[in-house]
């Protein structure tokens, strides 16, 4: 892709240096580099940036790259890559990563959805009202688990100290020390951060719908619960599918929340594959096998930006 | 004139009482429905703010209240004096700024090029920045780990600025190209046809048109970089040049307990920016956000 400036190029000056014959097609040509020179850094700089790393990944995954382990290196045929299906640490990272993905991104999308509804409604004060719950998506990660790792504390936190008050069960829960807490605190802190992003985009798309249709569905009998399964759902299914698709491909490689509030524990049962990959290359130091880990993830990212144009490509048709 | 009005909203007002029980019953529920959105979007920001006001003692205590005991600011200062806070502080309003400017710089002329010259592969390159968009960042930290090292870019501010740029390029060149693509080409061309070259043309009369795309592309951009940890956890391993995100991880841990009150003061330090951000420019930000998702 560098690649193609350059080759533009040498078919500049030929035609420029006939002013008289070929003017227009000079002048095209001129045009068409001094684009290619503008998009030029920006590719630059984001092949550096990705397709780099992903090279280098590819190559160290069929290596021995084990700084711990000295010679870097040698050839390693697929050793990396069956590792992962041998290691006891890859397919329970895998498996707790595609739950969270399925369970998060459910939730959030029906909690999205309802809040979306809810603020598509006139009603007075709405501009506070979605400012107020628009801002737990803008705030960082680290705040959000931060924030939750506070809130779910034995000692400091809200959840334990309001079930004791109203004499709950799980009251003196330590809520990051066993897996399935642990998971439900993950999942709330996720969910409270990424929701209303999910909330953002659909309302944008639930914005565009024009109001005369439910006028004449209304006219014709239709209920509130008809209205929504017929007209509303489906013409939302474009905003739908790009809420899903970046919610899918976020939670897939979540791993702010995963670090900070339980380091993958208690044990590993909590882990997922973003922190895995991390693992490996700054406590295992192990590129070869980090490397096999992400040519992974990159391979499940561009299967959801495949299905991600595949989608708009079928909306553009109906459109 | 008040007699029309009246005639008009009169059989109105007596359906609104007629169908009153279940109208009162559903507009309770949504109320109600979003007072729950606002409360847990809001609550948990009260209660790190409440903890961050707490005394030490207090923290050994425990939660005893749901209102603050003894206010204090001693974790405020404490952050910034014994914690050092203002660097990382200091750090990340860099980075962010700088990658900022960066990516405006950028995607404005890659967006120009995407949607005022006729260069071939547009598609391609569409493509090539989807994908960009939803490269995953874990994947670049290993590589990128080891050519840093080589060329003496772990702990730079470039090194973390040239990779925060994966957040916020492929988004920017979405939202410029199609920020540049609805101004009038004859405006253009007027300026051509009066002998500015394309890039005074670009300085003088796409750029100040195009300014609500870019400030809105700027605010985007500065949030992004402001939120990242990963990239800065990687590739900044001295303290000294710890962005904030990554200074509050590392704060207020001892051995033996998690001073709540430090983080939590920090905490609330990094959101507050953010929060009066997202209330001035909120239309800016949701019409980016949303025109960005949707290319």
């Amino acid at each position: 892709m560098t690649a193609s400036p350059q080759s533009v190029a040498p078919a500049g000056p030929p035609s420029g240096a006939r002013p008289g014959t070929g003017r227009p097609q000079s002048l095209l040509a001129r045009e068409r580099r001094f684009g290619y020179l503008l998009i030029a850094p920006l590719i630059i700089v984001l092949l550096l940036i990705t397709a780099y790393p992903l090279g280098y990944n590819i190559w160290n995954s069929f290596h021995h790259v084990d700084y711990l382990l000295p010679p870097l290196g040698s050839f390693a045929g697929l050793s990396n890559y069956s590792k992962l299906f041998t290691d006891h640490e890859f397919l329970p990272a895998l498996v707790h990563t595609l739950g969270f993905t399925a369970v998060s991104v459910t939730v959030e999308t029906v909690i999205g959805l309802s809040l979306a509804l809810a603020l598509n409604k006139p009603f007075r004060g709405r501009g506070i009202v979605r400012a107020a719950i628009f801002i737990p998506w803008a705030v960082p990660t680290v705040v959000s688990a931060e924030l939750w790792r506070t809130m779910f504390d034995p000692q400091q936190g809200f959840v334990n100290f309001i079930l004791t008050k109203l004499h709950l069960p799980l009251a003196s829960t330590t809520w990051l020390d066993s897996t399935w807490t642990a998971w439900a605190a993950i999942l709330i802190a996720d969910a409270w951060r990424n929701t209303p992003f999910v909330a953002i985009v659909l309302l944008a798309g639930l914005q565009v719908i024009p109001s005369d249709i439910y006028e004449a569905a209304r006219i014709d009998g239709a209920n509130a619960w008809q209205q929504f399964r017929r007209l509303t759902l489906p013409l939302l299914k474009p905003a739908l599918m790009v809420a899903l698709i970046f919610r899918t491909l976020q939670s897939f490689l979540i791993f702010d929340v995963v670090y900070i509030m339980t380091g993958g524990g208690p044990g590993t049962s909590t882990n997922v594959l973003a922190y895995l990959n991390y693992h490996a290359f700054f406590y295992l130091f192990d590129y070869g096998y980090g490397g096999a880990v992400s040519v992974a993830l990159v391979v499940v990212a561009l299967v959801i930006a495949t299905a991600y144009r595949r989608v708009f490509r079928t909306d553009e048709v109906m459109a | 004139m008040t007699a029309a009005t009246e005639v008009a909203v009169r059989p109105r007002r007596r359906i609104a009482k007629a169908a009153s029980p279940w109208q009162v019953a559903r507009r309770t529920g949504f109320f109600a429905l979003l007072a729950i959105f606002v409360i847990v979007s809001l609550f948990p920001f009260y209660w790190i703010v409440i903890t961050s006001l707490k005394t030490p003692l207090e923290i050994s205590a425990g939660t005893t209240s749901l209102l603050p005991g003894h206010i204090t600011f001693s974790n405020y200062i404490d952050d910034f004096t014994q914690q050092d806070f203002i660097r990382p502080l200091l750090n990340s309003v860099l980075v962010a700024g700088c990658t900022m400017i960066v990516t405006v710089l950028l995607g404005a002329l890659a967006g120009y090029a995407l949607s005022r010259t006729s260069i071939r592969g547009k598609a391609m390159f569409f493509g090539f920045l989807l994908v960009a968009n939803f490269f995953p960042v874990i994947a670049m930290v290993g590589p990128l780990f080891i050519v840093y090292r080589r060329l003496g870019l772990l702990d730079t501010y470039p090194g973390l600025i040239i990779a925060d740029l994966i957040y916020t390029l492929p988004l920017a060149t979405f939202l410029m190209s199609s920020y540049f693509s609805q101004i009038p080409r004859s405006l253009e061309e007027a300026a051509m046809v009066d002998g500015s070259t394309r890039l005074q043309t670009l300085r003088k009369i796409i750029v100040p048109v195009a300014m609500p795309g870019v400030f809105t592309t700027a605010i985007l951009a500065f949030m992004l970089t402001w939120n990242d940890f990963l990239l800065a956890l990687s590739f900044m391993t001295n303290p000294a040049r710890y962005t904030a995100p990554v200074a509050i991880v590392s704060l207020g841990q001892s051995q033996y307990q998690t001073f709540y009150n430090l983080i939590d003061a920090a905490v609330v330090i990094i959101s507050v920016p953010i929060a009066l951000l997202v209330l001035f420019a909120q239309r800016r930000i949701v019409s980016g956000l949303t025109a960005g998702s949707f290319r």
